[in-house]
């Protein structure tokens, strides 16, 4: 799925500050880091038109490694300043990096706001199932009962699973994949460029200093064939070496099945583009966590009036109805009398 | 209906009216003042104003949680507040009674809605006997209208319903007041057909009830007198009449054009700010945009990242949303972005008294945010500063780079004074460049940028856009490095750093000092906001009583006047009322060393000019006999 069309004014060299990248020696924030400063020449955009905005957290450090503009905010808030910059800069190419603590726990609020207005901004969420920075507390996507150290008898909380969340939110762009495979994030993270609306990415990645291998049951090399289910616009959704396994809609719920046991017009057909998020909604939920079968790719994308834009044409609408600014004018609008 | 009185009344000339209209929040009370208020100022009186909402949207009628208020007070002379004590309050119901009659000047007028005085509504407002006949109204002149009566009857013909018949009595009650104070009618009667336009019925009702009420004055014989207020000798020029709110609002759509950039704004709702969020976003053809965010962290960090991106930023709020700002607003020090904080004072704590001013945030927009994270506070004295303040603060935080905050007050917010518009061209610009070239160079000789070098006379840092060919560059909340703006935990660095950004604030330019009054005088009266107008006219009856006083009024708080402090030490005493427990004054005893006695009040209602002069005399008493 590479894009043709445009030919590259920069290399992926291009995209690297001059910044020493500081997270952990094998953090899988470095693969996604890669595959983003990859991408980016073959996006059409140029580093100067470009602005990472972040909360903080071990992913939120992401912006100092791009040699474009960036924002490196406070705590759970860059959905919101990246809104503000998106309605005064409809021209920019803005993305938003968080971790599951900055994004699902202090700026849960911020990010399905963001989501629900569709807001041209394209949220990566790095997904490593523990607050990283901190040194390894649980975190809201955490399975429960996890022992940390702010949880030694086991964490009580139930996680929040980010897709779901998303598309409750009436995000447009619902995405996942995952810091094992190169490509298919840059085709990922490609699809959520292109999105005219807020675009939402989950990545699963590895902290390997305080949650390694959360996800190695389905990402591994030799894992994924029977765990990770590639979601193919307009295709009956199957998987496994030999596509031996598929999923079906049974009364309302995903569930997998050995093809061999259904015909193939059971399979549930892939549709992204559905209005309907329940069918995204289902595949969201058909894996209980990161050990079995799980859905990666895009699970809606769906055209949404897109927030920026909106508020653009109310300025226009405005200057055509009261006319252009009149400092003036604005000063006698209440009426005035003569002394 | 003429201007002249048919039973030949002696037309009395007065000096000035303080007029309270009172009654239930459905009854239209604000209309009929603001419509009195407008006629008032095309007559050339000088005039204030001060409404008075009920915190609840929809008390229980006829209840004094409903009661709703609008006192205005009109004068052929120059006058700066409200007015202490209403002499004219018009009550449509007992519960408008029941609140305001401890308001009313003794001896003052009473015009009441009779009709209204049933045992239902005597109940509700919590009178045992009738206050119309039990001696509770002595102390007053009482003028008893059947105004629901009468208002009824005029409308009949207009085929009103019954039901709705009685809505129009506000209007009786404008009609009235206007022929108690020689109003023309005219102005009322374009304004109902305005207001009201494409509902027939509506404008006939209204019409009608106005007549009514100026020929009830005429033909029932119940008044003595009528009365004239003549023009003030107010500076010539074109004036209009606004509230902080709408003020404050037009300065900072107004500063975006004097910057020629684009204005943000980033908002969520609470009183008594809201309205400067309404009217921004009227203002979209100035290509203003408003955001109504999901909190006031959005808020303010939306106009961060507008900030980041070129924009005019601000963002609006009262003290419960400041206080959640708090985090972002360190972040827009660190960045060194230009923004625009608006708080509108309210009281406090928690949600304390939404409706009611104080000024009790100062200290939190002083030091209300985590470490050293200084910014230049400013607060506008009246009405119609708050559309100077707007621009002066917008100038601050752009040419510093800095988030500003801006205190006004629920007071400020609502009331309003005759404004004389200035000349357009005379506003200043304040415009910045935004930076496009390289500042700096790296070892092997090529031209680099360099966020954080410093202007030297400012020591702001440029502002570089995203869009900006070349000039890619991170900011974040991270110690930067002096310079080079990169990641740095460097000891040294950082106190520099911090001591850098402390010094950009001091060093913000602030005029000096401006002594009203006596100069010379033994004593100085210390204001900050909105108390001004209560100051000024509390110096002026010292004087005119013999006292020597002088008034300072600082409209920049953060940094304060560089002269501030040779200033005060003139005087053998600084007195300084505020609406808080003493927060200025700790300022200034703090950075000074001079003792500044408080003077305060904290009732959610402004100073009266009576208060403040009461207070002031007695020291001035004791300086005199010491
Ligand atoms: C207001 C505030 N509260 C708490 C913190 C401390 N803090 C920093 S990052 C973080 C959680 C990070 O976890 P996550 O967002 O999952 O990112 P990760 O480090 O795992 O990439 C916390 C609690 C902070 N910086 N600011
Ligand atoms: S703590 Fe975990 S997430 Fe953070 S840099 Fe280290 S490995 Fe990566
Ligand atoms: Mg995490």
């Amino acid at each position: 799925m590479t894009d043709t069309s445009i030919t590259p004014t920069t290399q992926p060299g291009d995209w690297a500050s001059d910044q020493e990248v500081r997270w952990c020696p094998g953090c899988g924030d470095y693969s996604i880091l890669t595959a983003m400063r990859m991408l980016m020449p073959s996006l059409g955009t140029e580093p100067h038109n470009t602005v990472f905005v972040s909360g903080i957290g071990c992913a939120a450090r992401f912006p100092y490694y791009m040699n474009s503009y960036g924002v490196h905010g406070i705590h759970g808030r860059a959905p919101a300043i990246a809104t503000g910059l998106a309605m005064a800069r409809p021209d920019l190419d803005v993305w938003v990096i968080g971790g599951d603590g900055d994004m699902l726990s202090i700026g849960g609020n911020h990010l399905i706001h963001a989501l629900r207005r569709n807001v041209k901004i394209k949220v990566l969420l790095f997904n490593n199932q523990i607050y990283g920075l901190t040194k390894g507390q649980f975190s809201p996507t955490s399975e429960i009962g996890k022992v940390t150290k702010s949880s030694p008898m086991g964490s009580l909380d139930a996680p929040f699973n980010p897709l779901a969340v998303a598309l409750g939110a009436e995000a447009s762009f619902v995405a996942r994949t995952h810091d094992m495979d190169r490509q298919h994030m840059m085709d990922t993270f490609r699809r959520a460029h292109e999105h005219d609306g807020a675009a939402f990415v989950e990545v699963f990645q590895n902290c390997n200093v305080f949650n390694d291998g959360a996800f190695e049951g389905i990402t591994k090399k030799q894992n994924r064939d029977a765990n990770l289910i590639p979601l193919a616009h307009g295709e009956p959704i199957r998987f496994g070496a030999d596509g031996e396994f598929g999923v079906i809609d049974e009364s309302g719920c995903a569930r997998v099945v050995h093809t061999a046991d259904v015909s193939t017009d059971e399979l549930l057909t892939h549709d992204e583009t559905k209005h309907d998020p329940s069918t995204a909604f289902m595949l969201a939920r058909l894996a209980r966590g990161p050990f079995e079968p799980t859905p990666i790719g895009v699970f809606r994308a769906v055209r949404r009036s897109e927030y920026a834009m909106a508020s653009t044409r109310q300025l226009a609408a405005a200057q055509e109805k009261q006319g252009t600014a009149d400092i003036a004018q604005l000063l006698r609008s209440r009426g005035t009398w003569y002394v | 209906m003429t201007d002249t009185a048919s039973r030949e009344l002696p037309l009395q000339e007065i000096d000035e009216v303080i007029i309270r209209f009172a009654g239930d929040s459905g009854d239209g009370m604000q209309l009929t003042g603001d419509q009195f208020t407008s006629i008032s100022a095309a007559l050339g009186n000088d005039l204030s104003t001060l409404p008075e909402f009920p915190a609840e949207i929809r008390a229980p009628q006829g209840t004094l949680a409903g009661v709703s208020a609008f006192q205005v007070r009109i004068s052929d002379f120059d006058i700066t507040t409200p007015g202490d004590a209403p002499t004219v309050l018009v009550a449509m119901n007992p519960a408008a009674l029941k609140a305001q009659l401890h308001n009313l000047a003794q001896g003052g007028a009473l015009i009441l809605n009779t009709d209204a005085f049933n045992d239902r509504n005597l109940e509700k407002a919590g009178y045992a006997s009738n206050p119309l006949d039990d001696g509770t109204l002595d102390d007053y002149r009482s003028y008893p209208v059947p105004m629901s009566q009468i208002t009824r009857d005029a409308v009949a013909e207009h085929g009103v319903k019954p039901r709705d018949a009685e809505r129009s009595k506000n209007f009786f009650a404008l009609g009235l007041i206007s022929w108690m104070y020689t109003r023309p009618v005219e102005p009322t009667l374009e304004f109902i057909n305005t207001k009201f336009r494409g509902r027939e019925q509506v404008i006939n009702a209204n019409t009608a009830a106005f007549k009514a009420g100026y020929n009830f004055g005429e033909t029932a014989e119940i008044f003595e007198a009528h009365y004239e207020v003549k023009p003030a000798p107010l500076a010539p020029g074109e004036y209009t009449n606004v509230n902080g709110n709408t003020a404050l609002a037009w300065g900072c759509v107004v500063a975006g054009q004097l910057a020629r950039l684009p204005v943000f704004l980033g908002s969520y709702p609470i009183t008594p700010a809201s309205d400067i969020l309404h009217e921004m976003s009227l203002k979209k053809n100035f290509g203003v945009r408003t955001f109504q965010a999901e909190d006031e962290i959005a808020a303010a960090a939306s106009a961060v990242g507008a900030a980041f991106g070129g924009a005019l930023a601000f963002t609006s709020t009262s003290g419960p949303g400041l206080a959640l700002k708090g985090e972002t607003l360190s972040l827009a020090v660190s960045l060194e972005l230009p923004m625009v904080v608006l708080d509108i004072q309210r009281g406090g704590p928690s949600t304390g008294l939404p409706t009611k001013p104080e000024q009790a945030d100062l200290m939190m927009a002083m030091y209300g945010r985590h470490s050293e994270s200084p910014l230049p506070v400013v607060a506008p004295r009246s009405p119609a500063d708050c559309f100077d303040i707007a621009i002066e603060a917008s100038r601050i935080a752009l040419k510093y780079r800095t988030p500003v905050i801006v205190l006004s007050d629920g007071y400020l917010a609502n009331s309003s004074e005759p404004w004389l518009l200035p000349d357009v061209d005379e506003l200043p610009d304040i415009g910045v460049e935004f930076a496009t070239e390289f500042n700096g160079t790296n070892e092997d000789g090529d031209g680099i940028f360099l966020p954080y070098l410093r202007d030297p006379d400012t020591l702001a840092r440029p502002w570089a856009i995203p869009g900006t060919p070349g000039l890619m560059h991170r900011v974040g909340g991270i110690e930067k490095e002096d310079g080079t703006g990169n990641i740095s935990y460097e000891p040294e660095n950082h106190q520099l750093m911090i001591d850098l950004r402390q010094a950009k604030v001091d060093g913000v330019d602030v005029p000096d000092v401006e002594v009203a009054g006596d100069a010379h005088a033994d004593l100085v009266i210390l204001g900050w906001g909105s108390t001004w107008g209560a100051i000024d006219a509390a110096a002026g009856r010292l004087r005119e009583d013999g006292f020597e006083v002088a008034h300072v009024h600082l409209r920049h708080l953060n940094p304060l006047p560089a002269d501030l402090g040779e200033v005060l030490r003139r005087y053998r005493a600084v007195v300084c009322p505020e609406m808080n427990k003493g927060q200025l004054c700790d300022l200034v005893r703090a950075k000074y060393l001079i003792d500044v006695e408080h003077i305060g009040k904290i009732d959610g209602v402004p100073f009266t000019t009576g208060e403040v002069t009461s207070a002031v005399r007695k020291r001035l008493e004791e300086l005199a006999g010491s």
